[in-house]
Order: structure tokens, then sequence, then C-alpha cells
């Protein structure tokens, strides 16, 4: 059975038959595109980098179905080495001690030192325990931010907003000029779990589920959430927003077709965006705004991390940690970066893309690093909720449900805090 | 009627043991397993499972969104049975008495079956598609402005569609095959009795085709609560939000996306006494009015 389907894979055929003596590791992912090519990239330059260890990366498909693959694996004791884990499944890996080796302690176990603070600020709580260990290792951080379309702000004489007052006043001349004002492609990720972390509000208790997971309580009637979607609800009557769904793409499709002036997406689509959007565009901050006190705060890091799991033999957690350890380097890191649009996770690494002059050529992809840069402030930071990837489908139901017109803002967010309490406290009871 | 013998009591035991593993392996073990796992709470890697009695399943019974994907699940499946089994209907009875072309004009009908129902979905979505479906330009056309994925009842009514449209060439084959095991002989009285094409019908092909739409009504029941699945993952793109999905798509959302082993099995064993309780009731009730040769 010698079939190479593609480039990457011969290669990775090949590496793997030579170094026939070395430590076999594989890493289940969740990418697909041109961010999954990437990553068959990146494990060819681990293999070719050294001769002990021979990584195997699987594609699982989505993010959700690489966790879901992950865990089954897990009960019948076929785990990979490493899994990805995406944002929303944080929760469900953290709370499960005995699943996972904790990166620090997998990197300082293999004999290499650890330091914290070579990570850049926003990425270092999210997957971490209550104490600061790293848990998972931070892989593909993302934020979410502002595209613009500089074509159409041209046209149009008007600058790209940084607050939600200043995008409110210019809204009606894009519309005028033919322009659908705002799209955005995620609404939970984007305007419920960064809202709270923008404008540095608390978004759960227990210190944003970070402590504890009992009686953890989420904040979605917070009034400023509730302000936040009844002006969404607005601009979409008035024609200054479109929904076209939960689903990313067809969000984003209005923006790469240059209909529309401005789309929240992700630092992670500039890569993927270079290639379809039809009209040229930057990027800047997601907005805030003004009106609410302490706003401007840091947003947390999306995307994933990545996971050693446990019951492995020593010689390949030994594997996983020079891999881990070699992610980490800043050459890896700026390739990474520069491929995809994620963005470089320690401070090294930044400071060499930075020095090579790739931000002057490409300041839209510095965007996402910037904004995880900002001052943070007490509840910028995310949250750690159990059952999340459930919870979000109650908000993209009550969600879609408002902009449907089939039920009223403050109605949906009851809803969505109600369902979630619920998940929450049956969350605690599974991990109790 | 000649019995059959075997040479040895217990050939007959080997004869069916291969079906019988895998109707152990793959139906009866996982039933268990997923019974035995509804009374629990588990957390996902399985470390640690709490026995929680039947509060998985008057979680799943008392919420208010469950219920409600009850109701649409009922009337999807209603709904799906009845087109694909009207629609096919009528099709064969076309087509058995077309006389010229008629393979051609059969083996269109019938290709659409070898479509893979996440195929099937795939065209459907993007027949439908928001920004590019045929179909909404046409409906937009009689002013209809229909938005599949944000608006509920436009969703169900394109998910229905599909469902349909995938279900019509697997009746059409069997209701033709029966159609043609219907004896000239009988055709032909029928024929000399009665002039309308309609009253011949109902009369004389419907009871004689009884056995065959009894067994379609089965399937196609089942094919609606289950095997229209890959149609609304499709459909839905991964992410329901405020779709309509049935019951064995909150099965899949809440066990695979959610991780919640306990509640997901609770629901797939009321999913199971569903299916046992509607097939008794046909084998019962509607079965003693079909009359087998």
């Amino acid at each position: 059975m010698f079939k190479p389907l593609s480039l990457a894979g011969f290669a990775l055929a090949v590496s793997a038959s030579a170094s026939m003596a070395a430590t076999n590791i594989t890493w289940w992912h969740g990418m697909a595109g041109r961010n999954g090519e990437v990553i068959n990239e990146v494990a060819q330059k681990f293999n070719a980098a050294q001769s002990a260890c021979a990584l195997t990366p699987v594609s699982k498909g989505t993010y959700e179905e690489a966790l879901a693959s992950g865990i089954a694996a897990f009960r019948s004791g076929e785990q990979p080495n490493i899994l990805q884990v995406f944002d929303a499944g944080a929760a469900t890996i953290i709370n499960a001690p005995g699943a996972v080796i904790p990166a620090e302690d997998l990197i300082n176990g293999a004999g290499y030192k650890f330091d914290r603070e070579a990570f850049i600020e926003g990425v270092r709580y999210f997957y971490a325990a209550p104490d600061g260990k790293f848990v998972g290792m931070p892989f593909n951080s993302s934020a979410p931010i502002m595209y613009v379309n500089t074509e159409a702000l041209e046209k149009v004489g008007v600058e790209a907003p940084k607050t939600w007052e200043e995008f409110e006043a210019i809204a009606p001349k894009l519309k005028e000029a033919g322009y659908l004002p705002l799209v955005q492609s995620q609404l939970t990720w984007q305007f419920t779990e960064n809202f709270f972390s923008r404008h540095n509000i608390q978004f759960a208790t227990n210190n944003n589920g970070y402590d504890t997971v009992v009686d953890t309580k989420i904040n979605m009637t917070d009034p400023n959430l509730v302000m936040m979607f009844t002006k969404l609800k607005a601009w979409a009557d008035e024609g200054y927003f479109g929904y076209y769904g939960a689903g990313w793409n067809d969000n984003q499709k209005l923006f790469e077709d240059g209909k529309a002036a401005f789309w929240i997406g992700s630092s992670g689509s500039f890569g993927g965006l270079q290639k379809t959007a039809q009209k040229p565009f930057s990027a800047t901050f997601l907005p805030y705004w003004n009106s609410i006190q302490g706003a401007g705060t840091n947003t947390f890091i999306g995307g994933a991390a990545l996971f050693a799991m446990s019951g492995k033999p020593e010689a390949e957690n030994k594997c996983t940690a020079d891999f881990f350890q070699f992610l980490t380097s800043p050459e890896i890191q700026k390739f990474y970066h520069e491929a995809t649009g994620y963005v470089a996770i320690t401070t090294a690494a930044y400071e060499l893309t930075k020095s090579e002059g790739y931000y002057k050529e490409k300041p839209a992809a510095e965007v996402g690093i910037q904004q995880l840069m900002l001052p943070s402030g007490e509840w910028s930071k995310g949250y750690r909720l159990g059952f999340y990837p459930q919870i979000r489908e109650i908000m993209e139901r009550e969600y879609g449900r408002i902009f449907a017109g089939e039920t009223t803002v403050e109605e949906a967010l009851k809803t969505i805090e109600t369902e979630a309490n619920e998940l929450l406290a049956r969350f605690a009871k599974t991990a109790g | 009627m000649k019995r059959v013998q075997f040479s040895s009591p217990y050939l007959p035991y080997l004869f069916i043991a291969p079906q019988m593993a895998i109707i152990f392996v793959f139906f009866y073990w996982p039933s268990v397993q997923a019974i035995q796992s509804s009374f629990y709470l588990e957390d996902p890697f399985g470390f640690g499972s709490t026995f929680v009695g039947l509060s998985n399943y008057s979680d799943a019974l008392g919420s208010v969104q469950y219920q409600s994907i009850a109701r649409f699940t009922l009337l999807f499946t209603v709904l799906v049975t009845f087109l694909s089994l009207g629609i096919g209907m009528l099709l064969a009875v076309k087509a058995d008495a077309v006389l010229k072309g008629s393979s051609t004009y059969k083996t269109l009908l019938i290709w659409v079956y070898a479509i893979a129902p996440p195929v099937a979905g795939l065209m459907g979505m993007m027949f439908f598609d928001q920004h590019i479906g045929p179909l909404v330009k046409l409906a937009a056309f009689f002013g209809w402005d229909m938005k599949v994925g944000l608006n509920y009842n436009d969703t169900a009514i394109a998910m229905i569609i599909v469902s349909v449209w995938k279900q019509i060439p697997y009746n059409f084959i069997f209701i033709l095959s029966g159609l043609q095991g219907i004896p000239v002989s009988i055709r032909e009285a029928a024929a000399i009795d009665c002039r309308s094409g309609m009253r011949r019908f109902w009369t004389m092909t419907l009871p004689l085709l009884a056995p065959t739409a009894f067994f379609l009504l089965i399937i196609n029941m089942t094919y609606s609560l289950f095997d229209t699945f890959g149609v609304i993952d499709v459909m839905v793109k991964d992410k329901a939000a405020n779709n309509p999905i049935t019951l064995v798509y909150k099965v899949y959302m809440d066990g695979f996306r959610g991780n919640d082993l306990g509640g997901s099995s609770a629901q797939s064993v009321i999913l199971m006494i569903v299916v046992f309780v509607l097939t008794i009731f046909q084998f019962r009730f509607i079965e003693r009015r079909v009359h087998y040769n």
C-alpha cells in the first residue's frame, strides 16, 4: 500500500520510512484546507530537523470532531500522543485530570526549561491551570479582528471605526453608497466571549469559571450585552448589519465579494483571505463601546491548543516534548504565523517577524497580535466553562431567533442564561 | 411442504451464526451499553460516572427544546414518508403505463437513488444556498424571500424537499416491481369491468400493492427518522443554530459535539422505544389489513 496522494503525504511517508528506528508519535488535529497543509509542513520540518522521532499528523475533520475522536480514542486506550483541542473545548479536557500531561510538566520533565514569560500576555492563561501552569500548549492562536474593505472606505471618504459609536456614525453613508456596512462570522466568539473581554466585564462567576466548576453561573443578561445585541438587531433592521446564519463562510462571502465594508473575522482568516478577497483589504482592532467604562482591553486567544495525552510510553512523551519545544522556536512560530495568519505566540517570534519587515509589507497580519497585547483587565482573560460547545449551540440558536424576529433580545439572552446554567450545573456533577 | 432435514441439529445454528454475530456486535451490544449509560452521568474521558437514575430521561423529556424537536421530527417524518411514497407511487404507475422508451424513463428516475445522502444534502444545500442557490432565486421571482439557514420554516421546507427527492427513486423501484407482479389477466379483467383508470387504481391496483406499500411505509419511516441525518447535517452545515433538526441529530449533537454521554444515551433509548412501539403498532394494526397472496 504505497499511494502518494499529495506531495506532503509522499514526503511524510518517505521521512517516516527513512527513520524506521525512530519513535513514532501521532498528532490528531481539526484543521482543513490551507491550514491543514501547513500542519503537514510543520510536521515535515520537525521530522527533517531530527531523527529520533517521527511525527505523523492526522486530520480528524473539524475542531469538534477532533475532540470527539480524541475522547473516544482515549476511552478505548488508543489515544494519539498529541490532540488539538479548540478554545470552547478547553474546559472539557482541562477538567479531566489524568487525561493529559500538563505541557509544562512534560517539557520540564524532558530536560528543557519551560518559560511562561516567553509567551505573549494574551495566551498565558486560557489553557493554563489556576496556578498558571500551562496545561495545553498554545498552538494556533487567533483574535477576532475587523477586516476593512479599503475601496469602500475611500469611495465614501470615511475612516475605519475604532468604536461602535464611530461605526454608527458612518454606517448610513456606507449604506447610501451601496455597501452593506457590517458582517461578522461568529456571534458567540466575537460578540459574546470577546465582548466581555474587550469591555472588561465579568462573563461568569467563580472568576469566569477558572477557579472551580462548582456553582458557576454565566452572566448573559448583563445590560451591556443586552445593549450590544439590541443595537445589532436595530442595525440589521436598518440595513447596517447583515446576518447570514451561524455558518462562518456564508457571512464571510459578502466581504470577499466586496459587498460588505467591514467584516469581523479571525486573525487566522488572513492567509485564506489573501487568496479569496476580490478587493483590497486591511484590518484593524475589534471595535468596542466607548460608552462602557473601562472598555478597550485586550481580547483573549481563540483558536486551539495542543494537549499531550497521558498513558503513553516514556520515549514517546519525550518526543512529544521535543516537538512542543520545536514548535515554540521563533523560526517555526514565524513560519506558521506567516503561512496561516495565526498569531505568533512568543515574544521572540513576534520580534523576529517584525525585524524582518514582514509587517511593513503586510500590516494586516500584525493586528491580531497587537490586539492580544493591548493592556489587559481583570476580566479580559477569557473563560473556562464546562459543556461550552453545547452552550455555544444554545447561543447560536437564540441569536438566530433574534435576527429571524422570533424572539426579543431580552428573552433570548434570558433563555441562554437559564439553559447554560443548567448545563454548567450538569457539568459540575460530571466533573465532581 | 417438504421439511428440510439437517444431518445435525446444530448445523442450522451454525448457518445463522454469522448473521447473529453481526446483529449482536452492531445492535444488541451497543443498545445494552446505551441503556446502561443512560442511567449515569459520566465525564467525557470516562474517569468516573455517577448513577443518576432516570434524571437523564426527565431532563430530556422535560426540556422545552427537546419537545419542540420531537414535534418537528413527527411532522418531518409524516411529511417525508407521505410525500416520497405518494410521488414514488404516482411516478411508478405512470412509468408502468409507458410503452415507448420505458427503460430510459425508468433509469432516469432510478439513478437518483445512487446518490449518497451527504452528496444529496450537498446538492440540496447548493440549490438552496443563500447567495447562489437557483431555487432561492426562483422563490424570489415569486416574491418569496427564502432564507434557508436563517428562517426556521424555510429551512424546514428545504430539508423536506431534499429528503423526499432522495427517497423517491427507492420507492419507485419497489412499487414498479410490485406493479409488474400484478398478473396481466387480472388487469385485463379489471379493464373490462371498469373504464375509469382512477377507480381501477383504488380498487384493484392499490390492494394488490399493499404488501409492497406496507413494507415501504416502515422503510420510509425509519428513513425519515434516521437516514436523513446526512442530509440534515450537510444542510445545517454543522451549526444547527435555530434551524429545525430531528431527534437523531440532537442525539449526535449532545453526545458527539457536547460530550454529554449520559444525556445522549437517554435520548437514543427514547428513540429506540419510539421505533419499537411504532413497529409493533404497524404489525398489529396495519399489517392485518394487508393481504399477502
